[in-house]
């Protein structure tokens, strides 16, 4: 396979706007466009902090996530556990920072798998037709259907010490099919149009059309796919690990609230079971970001749709109002179209 | 007609991979749990409900996988899901009968209350495009990313053990019987009130931006348009122009969520100690109680696709495009 690497042909995919010379560089900018803007630069910049805490987390963290110290049992947060002790003084701080890279790289893992899943599934679903595509589109729903969670307890319950990977699989297993829906969707949109007739009509033959031609065009989806699975599967994770399916050996924020409830942690040892909870929101929180800036770049009526009744509620209207509102004095001096045109140009 | 045939055969088809998917997990099991038990209970339980459990588990080595597949299908319509090892060698399917209703109820009626205030509160938003109505979307935002255990916890923390207002666990007073008069309905709703508002606040967020990301789609059409320039008023044009049309890909949303939402509920029974399903399946993971738990995922799956077709039925109300196809 000598096709160019995906970022050099994203290029006919992006509008041509600007008649800057192409470097590699303009084009990577181009592939992380979808990232360009507020929502999801603080989103990554958070995921970005939890990352690093996870990669680093031994150095970072002040005791091992299991010292105990007997001196010191179900103490209140103060400047030598900043986040207090738990029942057999460990360091509730050192828990969290371990249990960081658990939580992230479980997600990360299976965030992955799906991706791959939902790619093969939902492209190949909406590129096909006929009875080939109506099963894969079933399968789909199938998955869609049948509650996740239940099936992960009863799958998890099975095995004595279930690994990373067999919960990572696990959770994309039963993740990967909203992914594959809406893959399926943009796919079937994007094989009718132009260019992918003329490639099909020069033969290029099936995989170039798809992995050349096709998927530069569903980057976005795809990461938001990605992104939307990685929540679940933090959430997953965490919630099998507050049940106690998972074994106690994989720390994480999970295996925290989980040691927390059994221990009597509720109500009073706010300082055991907050922050858990707190982080978990928190990572949520910014893939969530990531994937509100995505949403935007795909439809960026989302954003405009905002700024555009923004400004024209400067100029004395009202969106909601009925259109034949007479227009303002203040408005009538400025003649151009209100708002429209603006909000169109800048995306 | 041929949108409902193909609803049919989907629903059909989802039914028989859910029960197929039950018939094969516990023979990917390792060991043999329940031959191991069977022998240490040999003599309390019946011979006819040996078989049962033999079926179900694949315990007839003599029997090829294919008439397994028969007897167990048989076993199925004859509504046998065996004996519960936890509960006393009770039948699975009285055990599931007396949980069933409880998660039903709490999340059946948590769901529809946050279905409507999410979709209501989405639209306004997106009538209100570029206000300051827009902050609502990052707090709902939180609150769906919040695990909903967690939230449970700490909801029990503040309002029953802190202000005690209401109880933390069961459904109803220790020491009552269910019976359908006014005071034990109450005690159930004083009951519910925690979990139900948990579940509300956490799935919240998802109908809100889902309605609000569709509502400003919608108001760009021209129809839209047309209905102000007629001069309707503008609480007709947002409810009947913008809102109904706006809601449709809310409702098959709905339908396709549900899996993910009884996933959550299952959690929130073991935080509140709720009778349901959920809790049910979670004690019978603790006591390996096999039968059960393939009992329940069963039926917690045809539960939803139940509650699929409702969903379908609504959707089938609302848009009359589906039904025009007939035609």
């Amino acid at each position: 396979m000598t096709f160019p690497n995906p970022v050099a042909v994203a290029a006919p995919a992006a509008p041509p706007v600007h008649t800057r010379k192409r470097t590699t560089l303009s084009r990577l900018g181009q592939t992380f466009a979808m990232f360009r803007n507020g929502k999801s630069l603080a989103g990554l910049a958070i995921l970005g902090f939890f990352v690093l805490i996870a990669i680093f987390g031994d150095w970072i963290a002040p005791y091992g996530p299991l010292d105990k110290d007997f001196q010191a049992l179900r103490q209140a947060p103060s400047w030598v556990h900043w986040l207090g002790t738990t029942h057999m003084g460990e360091d509730v701080l050192s828990q969290l920072i371990y249990g960081t890279r658990g939580v992230l790289v479980v997600g990360f893992t299976a965030g992955v798998i799906a991706t791959i899943i939902a790619v093969a599934i939902g492209v190949t679903a909406g590129y096909v037709t006929g009875w080939r595509s109506e099963s894969l589109s079933a399968l789909t729903n199938v998955f869609l259907v049948i509650p996740g969670l239940p099936l992960i307890i009863i799958i998890a319950s099975q095995y004595e010490n279930p690994s990373l990977l067999l919960i990572s699989s696990v959770l994309a297993i039963t993740g990967w099919a909203w992914g594959g829906r809406v893959l399926r969707a943009q796919t079937m949109s994007l094989r009718n149009r132009d260019f992918i007739q003329a490639a099909r009509a020069n033969g290029e033959p099936l995989y170039r059309i798809i992995a050349v031609e096709m998927l530069p065009n569903l980057t976005a989806i795809i990461a938001s796919s990605f992104v939307g699975t990685v929540i679940a599967a933090v959430l997953g994770l965490t919630t099998l690990a507050f049940i106690g399916v998972i074994p106690i050996t994989n720390l994480n924020w999970g295996t925290i609230l989980f040691w927390a409830q059994q221990n009597g942690a509720f109500p009073d040892f706010w300082w055991w079971y907050v922050p858990a909870g707190l982080c978990i929101a928190l990572l949520g929180m910014a893939l969530s970001l990531i994937n509100f800036g995505i949403d935007e770049y795909v439809n960026p009526r989302l954003r405009s749709a905002g700024e555009r009744a923004r400004a024209m509620r400067k100029k004395g209207f009202v969106l909601s109002d009925s259109v034949t509102a007479v227009r303002p004095r203040a408005a009538a001096k400025n003649p151009s179209d209100p708002g429209a045109t603006d909000a169109s140009t800048k995306h | 007609m041929r949108f409902f045939l193909r609803r049919t055969a989907f629903y059909a088809f989802t039914a028989w991979a859910a029960i197929t998917i039950n018939f094969f997990l516990p023979r990917m099991m390792k060991g043999d749990p329940v031959s191991a038990y069977l022998q240490k209970n040999q003599g309390r339980i019946s011979p006819e409900a040996i078989d049962s459990l033999r079926t179900l588990f694949g315990l007839d080595s003599t029997k090829s996988l294919f008439e397994q597949y028969i007897d167990y299908w048989q076993l199925l319509f004859s509504g046998d899901l065996g004996r519960s090892f936890s509960k006393g060698l009770a039948p699975v399917t009285d055990v599931i009968a007396s949980a069933i209703p409880w998660t039903v109820g709490l999340v059946g009626i948590a769901t529809v209350i946050s279905f409507v205030v999410g979709t209501s509160i989405g639209a306004y938003i997106g009538w209100r495009r570029g206000s300051k109505a827009d902050g609502i979307v990052p707090v709902a935002t939180f609150f769906s990313t919040v695990p909903y255990f967690w939230m449970g916890l700490i909801a029990i923390a503040i309002f029953s053990t802190t202000l005690g207002w209401f109880p933390a666990s069961h459904a109803y007073d220790k020491g009552t019987q269910p019976s359908f008069t006014l005071e034990f309905a109450g005690q159930v709703i004083q009951h519910g009130f925690l979990p139900a508002l948990t579940l509300v606040i956490g799935s919240l967020g998802g109908w809100i931006l889902g309605m609000r990301n569709m509502m400003i789609t919608v108001l760009d059409e021209d129809y839209v348009t047309v209905a102000q320039a007629k001069g309707l008023k503008p609480s007709r044009v947002l409810v009947n122009y913008a809102a109904r049309n706006a809601s449709l890909p809310q409702l098959s949303s709905f339908a396709m969520s549900l899996g993910f939402i009884v996933g959550g509920t299952l959690v929130m029974e073991l935080v509140f100690s709720y009778p349901g399903a959920g809790k049910l399946l979670l004690d019978a993971t603790t006591a390996k109680d096999y039968p059960l738990m393939q009992g329940l995922f069963l039926v917690i799956t045809l539960t939803v696709l139940v509650a699929n077709i409702l969903a379908d039925v609504a959707y089938a109300i609302l848009d009359p495009r589906t039904r025009q196809m007939e035609a």
